[in-house]
């Protein structure tokens, strides 16, 4: 077991656990957001940068302060750490930052998306981020593919968090898809177009926290927070068929996985449950969906994170009103956090 | 002119061969070396104090202290031949001219490290030095220098040279043991670091060429008499390839503690500035490492004179100092645009960022391209501030030091050369340098 302090919140966790999940066995705005991680699919986070924390101790053996903000995700609890996340002013200036770099050629075409309301992105935009980009130039562009029937990428929409990647690798037998070409022209492709085609293959619409994966058959249908969500299941020879039905009035619009508080599936659902039955006769409904933390469509969400989000905000602007005329040579950038 | 332990004979024809090698002193420190126990020559590359010569300058010996030993998993030595780094031409240079040094200290550190399995990770565009380095490994082979029972010490190596499709990337070390695997050449998070977790997973040393070559000499000479060149923490030889604007530019062996004054204008090094004309600025390590103008690289700012060392260089911290780096010595003279200058290396770091990570794939392009901005004449004072505030948020929060080594240079460029950028705001109509602008652009000159 090993004890850590995060916010000032100390838990007792087993050895190898990571920040990330420590913070999340404590819950509530301590926190930090994750856009890559997902804890049901290996080898996942690292890459988007989001979760970045400031280890202050490092542990009591060793309690020097690492220094740069590592990857919660992917770094484990050590006896006697130290973790700052929204204590830290600098860190969330730094996040602010990452969030900028997500965000920077981001189509922002949400009024024409299917995944605004339940998009990450949007969440973390508005936790975490600035109301205003610094941006100027072109953003990419990238001509919209066909994944086989059922599903759509719209590469210029994607954050690069190699979640679908992982699932491909690890949920379905034989991996077609992966990263072509480098830095900001790197893109998700699936090499032959349209290999994608196994059973599970659908799952990574759920997985992809933003739209560029998104259920063809569900497209353009209707706005998120229009559809009622309902937890059901079926008799399903290929999956639990424990699924989560989205309903306007008697039609089935689209069939998810169930998701937990962080936007995680909680069972992987077949291509037959999520394309194919269509009608309320093929479920068995269990109860209306209690939506936690994320989206829009869970009510009053936003406004839960006011008080968060004011904090924040003073928070920054001390650090900015501390800042000393950059760029004349006497400030080490290196040492910013 | 200080020892030459590395390039000497270098220029003896017939010297990349076996033979000539040979005749020269060659494959005696292997000899000696089959003689000692593999935790001994580890022991004398502590001594001797060597350091890395990949760029981070971490001590050698404790790195190979470091790899795991699970009972029954091989163990791997790879050597890092990738050299990409803007300004940094060093490694090429041995390997051309003696790629039995290379190979004599690749069976050296293996049989050190107990790997029975090594590779040379070889840029793809070095082709004429892999054909060099393949010719010299058969000839080794042949000689009983590689494969089984080498000399007779029932010590097996096999050695094989892998071609790089060239990626700058691919020179980080996690990223050459994938793309060595045969994957994509992304970094890998870590930890797990290589000295656990490697090649095919299993425990993996990653030395620079010239890390490696210098085992060489310091099993002949002792790792104490390697630790009595130099100065301080700066042990043994080091070889710098210097560019830019210099009478003599080249691959040069300097004993650490050189002053960089001397190196700059010593008949024996540099030989001065081109064409009489003064020295501006000067990028020490490749282009990474932090930019310093003229009065900053030749005195700390103490006033002492600057020395070509670890710790000297580094004196100052960044506000003032720099890095030594891999060794690659940039020159500018009073001609050089530092901004044009940044944006070329900015430019290159875009190029080859791999794109895992948010803060490198987006804020290099940005950076770029906030740059050709103010080259093109449309930059605002913002765009400084702006150009700044990137960097800080790119530096630090990567998966691997791609990101840094591309912040590094705009942070340095701003800060000590900030009324050069304000320059190309304030009156673009004096700067505006029309072939370089057409260039940039593609365009055809009028
Ligand atoms: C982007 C990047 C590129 C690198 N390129 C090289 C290279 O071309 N050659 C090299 O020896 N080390 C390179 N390095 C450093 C290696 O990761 C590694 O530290 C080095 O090979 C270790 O060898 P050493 O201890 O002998 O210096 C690079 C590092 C980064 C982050
Ligand atoms: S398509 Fe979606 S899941 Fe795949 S890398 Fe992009 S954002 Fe992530
Ligand atoms: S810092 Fe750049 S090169 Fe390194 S892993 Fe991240 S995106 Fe790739
Ligand atoms: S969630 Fe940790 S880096 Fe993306």
């Amino acid at each position: 077991m090993a004890k850590v302090t995060i916010d000032g919140h100390t838990i007792e966790v087993p050895t190898g656990t990571t920040i990330l999940e420590a913070a999340r066995m404590i819950g509530g705005p301590i926190v930090p957001p994750a856009m890559c991680y997902y804890s049901k699919l290996k080898t996942t986070g690292g890459y988007c940068r989001t979760c970045i924390v400031k280890v202050s101790k490092g542990s009591e053996k060793d309690p020097r302060p690492m220094p740069k903000p590592v990857a919660s995700c992917r770094t484990t609890v050590m006896d006697g750490m130290e973790v700052q996340n929204i204590t830290s002013p600098d860190l969330l200036e730094a996040r602010a930052g990452v969030v900028e770099f997500l965000l920077l050629n981001h189509p922002l075409d949400c009024p024409i998306c299917d995944q605004a309301g339940e998009c990450h992105l949007q969440d973390l935009g508005y936790e975490n981020g600035k109301s205003k980009t610094r941006y100027e130039f072109d953003r990419r562009e990238f001509e919209p593919i066909e994944i086989g029937d059922k599903i759509k990428l719209h590469m210029k929409r994607c954050i690069h968090c190699f979640r679908c990647v992982k699932l491909a690798e690890q949920l379905t037998p034989e991996r077609f898809q992966g990263m072509l070409n480098r830095g900001d022209h790197s893109e998700i492709s699936t090499y032959i177009k349209h290999a994608i085609d196994n059973e599970f293959s659908g799952n990574m619409i759920d997985v992809c926290p933003v739209g560029a994966l998104t259920d063809k058959t569900f497209r353009f249908k209707s706005r998120v927070w229009f559809v009622n969500p309902e937890d059901a299941h079926r008799n399903c020879s290929k999956c639990a068929g424990k699924a989560r039905i989205w309903l306007k009035g008697e039609e089935v619009l689209r069939v998810t996985a169930r998701k937990d508080k962080y936007g995680e599936a909680i069972d992987w659902i077949c291509n037959e449950c999520r394309f194919d039955k269509k009608k309320t006769s093929d479920w068995v409904i269990e109860k209306p969906t209690h939506i936690d933390r994320h989206s829009v469509i869970s009510m009053n969400h936003y406004e839960s994170l006011k008080d968060l989000k004011q904090d924040v905000d003073k928070q920054q602007k001390q650090l900015v009103n501390k800042k000393v005329n950059l760029g004349q040579g006497a400030l080490n950038p290196n040492n910013s956090i | 002119m200080g020892r030459q332990l590395l390039i000497d004979n270098i220029n003896q024809t017939g010297i990349h061969t076996l033979e000539g090698y040979r005749t020269y002193g060659g494959y005696q420190a292997l000899e000696k070396a089959l003689r000692m126990k593999p935790e001994d020559i580890v022991a004398e590359v502590q001594k001797s104090g060597l350091r890395g010569r990949g760029g981070a300058g971490f001590p050698t010996g404790m790195k190979w202290s470091f790899i795991a030993k699970p009972p029954g998993v091989p163990r791997h030595l790879v050597c890092n031949a990738d050299e990409s780094e803007p300004g940094t031409f060093k490694d090429r240079y041995l390997m051309q001219r003696k790629p039995h040094l290379l190979i004599e200290g690749m069976i050296i550190s293996s049989f050190a490290l107990g790997a029975n399995l090594s590779y040379i990770y070889i840029r793809g565009e070095m082709m004429a030095q892999f054909h060099i380095l393949q010719n010299a490994i058969d000839e080794a082979y042949a000689a009983g220098l590689l494969g089984k029972n080498i000399l007779n010490s029932g010590f097996d190596l096999d050695l094989h040279v892998h071609c790089g499709a060239g990626a700058y990337i691919c020179g980080e070390e996690t990223a050459l043991i994938e793309s060595l695997e045969g994957k994509r050449g992304n970094p890998r998070i870590k930890p797990p670091f290589p000295a656990v977790s490697g090649v095919w997973d299993r425990p993996t040393v990653v030395n620079n060429v010239e890390t490696i070559a210098a085992v060489v000499p310091v099993i002949n000479i002792s790792g104490e008499e390697y630790a009595k060149i130099g100065i301080g923490k700066s042990t043994g030889t080091k070889l710098i390839s210097a560019c830019g604007h210099i009478n003599k530019p080249g691959v040069y062996e300097i004993e650490l503690g050189v002053p960089v004054e001397e190196f700059i204008y010593s008949e024996n090094y540099c030989g001065g500035i081109k064409d009489g004309r003064k020295l501006k600025a000067v990028v020490a390590g490749g282009s990474s490492v932090p930019i310093l103008p003229a009065e900053l690289i030749l005195k700390t700012a103490k006033g002492e004179p600057r020395l070509m060392s670890y710790e000297s260089l580094g004196d100052g911290g960044f506000a003032t100092g720099t890095m030594l780096g891999s060794g690659g010595f940039i020159v500018m003279d009073e001609s050089t645009s530092v901004v044009k200058n940044l944006f070329n290396f900015t430019r290159f770091y875009h190029h080859e960022s791999c794109g895992q990570c948010s803060p490198c794939r987006e804020g290099t392009g940005w950076m770029e391209k906030i740059l050709r901005k103010i080259l093109d004449g449309r930059g605002t004072i913002a765009d400084i501030d702006l150009l700044w505030d990137i960097q800080g948020k790119i530096e630090g929060k990567t998966i691997c030091p791609l990101g840094e080594a591309a912040a590094w240079p705009v942070a340095a460029a701003i800060r000590h050369f900030r009324p050069e950028f304000e320059e190309y705001v304030k009156n673009p109509q004096n700067i505006k340098d029309v072939k370089h602008y057409y260039r940039l652009n593609n365009l055809q000159e009028a």
